[in-house]
């Protein structure tokens, strides 16, 4: 393979950032919001906490020792392995947020006992498939975000990621017919609409409805 | 109350095992890397979860509970990521079966 993919390009820290692939003009209406260094450091603020949380949580008491050294710990996992900015441009909304979260349930019992019924099942070699799946809403967020639950629904799995395009490359355990392939393109796009739902900006939503579903990879 | 709790959380460490040894008898038959990688990911991070769930139900201590909030939080967001990774490096160095691949959307990129 290449070795020159868009995903392994090293991520330069430098606040808002357009993916050189993407042209800004083309209607794609979805300027990251513009971190400023204030923003920059509510951000780190906000890893922070949750970083001295996590190191409470590991202690398993809270304590003046276990408040100081967490935070001397956070300091230096921000100081010394900085993370491209993730800037969280939309809002939690409570129900869609309860039913990304019920859907995920049921979705990774469902798929759990479909691994498993294909694992103990005699004599069969399941076929796969590795399909792109473009995204509508190409922020780093949502593209986590999907990479991750669609890993842990049924049938999916991620292999590659094309960042500036915002495609997803998926591979699908057990496919029987090219039913089987549509069905899981459906349910990807149904993972990235319930994400985006939840936690995404109202321009974002917009975007959902707007852009047709059947978009195809541009290569 | 406690006997319930404690009845919940063994049929919880049962069901987790069971689903964490289909996971294991997955990598084992599964022909193909990308296969052997849905075994890992799904019923393996479900039985985990599980055993957790089971293990909070006998345990009841805060302190445990935040324990294992926190394995399960990790586990959740880790998995995934280490099974992309580990598709993604057999992918790259041709190390997968295209013969059970029906199509390869990803290949000639």
């Amino acid at each position: 393979m290449t070795d020159d993919l868009p995903a392994d390009r090293p991520v330069r820290d430098d606040g808002p950032r357009v993916p050189a692939g993407r042209p800004a003009a083309a209607g794609d209406g979805l300027p990251q919001p513009a971190v400023g260094r204030g923003g920059r450091r509510r951000d780190q603020a906000v890893a922070l906490g949750w970083l001295v949380a996590v190191w409470i949580l590991l202690w398993g008491g809270l304590s003046w020792a276990n408040l100081l050294g967490g935070l001397v710990v956070g300091t230096a996992v921000l100081l010394f392995f900085p993370l491209p900015p993730v800037t969280f441009g939309g809002r939690l909304r409570p129900g869609a947020l309860l039913t990304l979260a019920v859907t995920f349930v049921g979705e990774l019992v469902s798929a759990s006992v479909h691994v498993a019924a294909v694992a103990v099942r005699p004599g069969c070699r399941p076929r796969g498939a590795i399909i792109a799946v473009p995204l509508r809403v190409r922020t780093d967020l949502n593209l986590a975000l999907t990479a991750e639950v669609i890993s842990l629904v049924p049938g999916t799995l991620i292999v590659e990621v094309d960042r500036d395009q915002g495609v997803l490359y998926v591979h699908v355990l057990d496919v029987r017919g090219p039913e089987d392939l549509t069905s899981s393109r459906k349910r990807i796009l149904a993972v990235e609409r319930r994400i985006v739902r939840a936690v995404g900006s109202p321009d974002e939503i917009r975007r959902l409805r707007t852009e047709p579903v059947d978009r195809r990879s541009p290569s | 109350m406690g006997a319930i709790a404690d009845w919940l959380g063994g049929a919880c460490l049962l069901a987790g095992a069971l689903l964490s040894l289909a996971a294991g008898i997955g990598v084992l038959r599964f022909p193909d890397v990308l296969d052997r990688m849905h075994a890992a990911t799904k019923p393996q991070v479900l039985g985990v979860l599980l055993l957790l769930l089971g293990l909070a139900l006998r345990l009841r201590t805060p302190s445990d509970l935040g324990m294992i909030v926190l394995v399960a939080v990790f586990q959740l967001a880790t998995a995934p990521v280490a099974a992309q990774m580990i598709g993604r490096a057999a992918y790259r160095s041709g190390r997968v079966d295209r013969d059970l691949l029906d199509t390869d959307e990803l290949a000639g990129r």
